[in-house]
């Protein structure tokens, strides 16, 4: 019961977070920048951690998961990139579209294993 | 933003990320296909068509949408389970998630779209 009310509290701030940057960001070029810098940074940030950096930074596991689950996976969202690829779509912007999938899933991946390859590093230490 | 306009999305992140949790832990296995990740994704991509067809108040908008699908929904998550699946030499079922993540993602938000805008 309490990792749930963690993970709650940490998914709100996440939330909120996320929705204050897409706020602050102008979107006025088409491409979602928001929703993509925010995937980004999280992705990293989660596959630094979850290395085993998160343990040094806490003992407690309800709190790990706070902060991966919670935060890290509500700062992080699916949901407004297939939204914004169907209005981009919708629009008739196709190609931009579909370059935003796939600079989503190659930059994705890319910052995705350089926070593994830093955090086996932090680990290693 | 307003403090109501924050309550809301933080309430439906809240909400989003106590539903994601438990669904990942129900479904998820360590080395499996991530089938719960896969569901609260194509879920909450049905959910954000559903909000934007439909003629919702801002606040509705705010709770749903940015808090709930938002935090329901992940991204990191996704490309992690993606990079673990092709480190256990899975390859073919990391494509495979890709695909009907993205694939399907797309697909349930217009269906969303259109079953709630019509």
């Amino acid at each position: 019961m309490k990792t749930y009310i963690w993970i709650g509290i940490a998914g709100a701030l996440g939330a909120l977070l996320r929705t204050g940057i897409g706020v602050l960001i102008p979107h006025e070029t088409g491409f979602p920048i928001a929703t993509f810098s925010v995937n980004m940074i999280g992705t990293f940030l989660l596959c630094f951690l979850v290395t085993g950096v998160v343990r040094k930074i806490s003992a407690a596991t309800h709190f790990q998961d706070a902060i991966t689950t919670g935060f890290l996976g509500s700062f992080t969202t699916f949901s407004a990139l297939s939204m914004e690829t169907v209005l981009l779509i919708e629009n008739g912007e196709l190609v931009m579209g579909a370059l935003y999938i796939i600079l989503s899933i190659i930059g994705g991946l890319a910052v995705g294993l350089l926070g593994f390859h830093f955090g086996q590093k932090k680990v290693a230490e | 933003m307003s403090l109501l306009d924050m309550m809301m999305i933080g309430l439906g992140g809240f909400l989003g990320a106590v539903t994601r949790y438990f669904i990942s832990k129900k479904m998820n296995e360590i080395g499996r296909f991530p089938s719960g990740t896969l569901h609260v994704n194509l879920a909450g991509s049905l959910l954000i068509g559903f909000v934007f067809g439909s003629d919702l108040s801002r606040i509705w908008t705010l709770f749903l949408a940015s808090g709930l699908a938002g935090a329901l929904t992940t991204f990191s998550t996704l490309i992690k389970e993606i990079i673990e699946l092709r480190r256990r030499r899975k390859g073919s079922q990391a494509i495979l998630y890709v695909l009907i993540t993205f694939g399907g993602g797309i697909i349930l938000a217009v269906l969303g779209y259109y079953l709630s805008s019509n």
